[in-house]
């Protein structure tokens, strides 16, 4: 077992569920979903943690309807060159939301979404909660829950027609096609130049 | 095909003429000259680069210069699956592609499908954009694709120039569909081991 749960049971005490150590022998910790962000930042900033990257964000969701949906968090300390697996169960029957943790790690970002994308969980917080593997005007649901039938839900004509009357290029949002967002992150020389009209020329060959 | 040119001799006059009907010439010109749209999407586009490097060179057969911009391309060839996110993209590229065209679906996943009878699937590209050649295969080796390439070559020199219809565009119609929703349907329907796949709807 990973030491990090029993400092993880002194320091959040209730918010900390089962642990077992995994085939693979990595542990793998329940958290209450409340307090996640702040035992995630919790593990990512302690001395002696530092579980400084986010390797993968997914979901579980069992054949057993009882059982509820789990959302798993795959953490790596680079340093220490330790795994843990931080498991929040999530009822089916509730609202599937949580706290989202862009906010430790930007790479989150993507990986939340696809969790949403494909379990129709809600990440509260989240700087751009949209689908990202199906296309936006997806209409059949969330396809990894184990209610989604295998073929989809529509007749395999209603699907054609409503791949072709998606917009290929609204994939991305203005953001992502613009720099218009990175433009506060340049250096004030960059800035100014910009400003004046510069842009970018290519040298001449020597 | 038996006789591209026939030479004729025309009594009294210089033997030095060839007659020719106006359809071979085309059509020897058009299939010897197919500039191929690589759409690759899977590992039959792996098959697609062999077929296209020095050791099978689909050069020979006038294939020369891949056009990688579809306004420049005479025959697409969708190599690999196709999901429904990419269909809008396929039926853009082909809608780009001037007259004359025509399309190659190239592998399993392509022509039907394939093993990914799914949410995510389009089973068959024919669904979205009309095909000319399918070549099976799972992916197909270089020697298939060659085989679909000569197949559409015979199929080119069979054409008619006097047939406009050939060359008539059929726009995605009202409905948002190149085929009845019925055909889809009938096109799509599971087969093979897909039929027993239990959580199918």
């Amino acid at each position: 077992m990973n030491p990090s749960v029993d400092a993880l049971r002194a320091t959040f005490g209730p918010a900390i569920g089962r642990a077992v150590v995994a085939r693979d022998g990595v542990s793998v910790v329940s958290v209450r979903p409340e307090p996640l962000v702040a035992v995630l930042a919790w593990l990512r900033d302690t001395v002696g943690e530092r579980y400084d990257y986010l390797v993968d964000v997914t979901a579980v969701e069992y054949r057993d309807g009882e059982r509820p949906l789990e959302l798993v968090y795959f953490l790596r300390s680079l340093a220490r060159r330790t795994d843990l697996r931080v498991k929040v169960d999530l009822e089916l029957r509730g609202p599937l939301a949580v706290d989202s943790v862009v906010s430790l790690w930007a790479g989150a970002n993507w990986l939340e979404r696809e969790v949403f994308d494909m379990f129709g969980v809600t990440f509260r917080g989240h700087p751009d909660l949209r689908r990202i593997l199906m296309w936006d005007t997806y209409a059949e649901g969330y396809p990894l829950r184990k209610d989604f039938p295998l073929r989809g839900r529509f007749s395999r004509a209603e699907q054609v027609r409503q791949a072709l009357a998606a917009n290929p290029e609204a994939h991305y949002s203005m953001e992502e096609l613009s720099i218009a967002e990175a433009y506060d992150e340049l250096p004030p020389d960059v800035k100014a130049r910009l400003d004046q009209g510069e842009r970018g020329t290519v040298a001449d060959a020597p | 095909m038996k006789h591209v040119v026939e030479t004729r001799e025309v009594a009294g006059q210089s033997p030095n003429w060839l007659l020719a009907r106006l359809d071979d010439l085309v059509n020897w010109s058009r299939a010897n000259s197919l500039w191929p749209m690589p759409f690759g999407t899977a590992c039959c586009a792996i098959e697609f680069m062999a077929t296209a490097a020095s050791r099978f060179d689909f050069a020979r057969f006038g294939m020369e210069r891949q056009a990688f911009s579809p306004r420049q391309a005479d025959v697409l060839i969708c190599a690999g699956r196709l999901p429904f996110k990419l269909a809008p993209v396929i039926r853009r590229v082909y809608d780009q592609m001037p007259q004359p065209k025509w399309v190659i679906s190239m592998g399993a996943c392509a022509s039907t499908g394939g093993i990914f009878d799914n949410y995510a699937m389009v089973q068959g590209i024919d669904t979205v954009v009309p095909v000319d050649v399918y070549v099976p295969g799972c992916p197909p080796r270089p020697e298939g694709l060659l085989y679909g390439v000569l197949l559409l070559q015979k199929k080119i020199k069979a054409e008619s120039l006097r047939d406009r219809a050939l060359r008539d565009e059929h726009p995605l119609d009202a409905t948002g569909l190149r085929l009845p929703p019925e055909a889809i349907d009938e096109i799509s329907e599971p087969f093979g081991n897909s039929v027993h796949q239990f959580r199918s709807a």
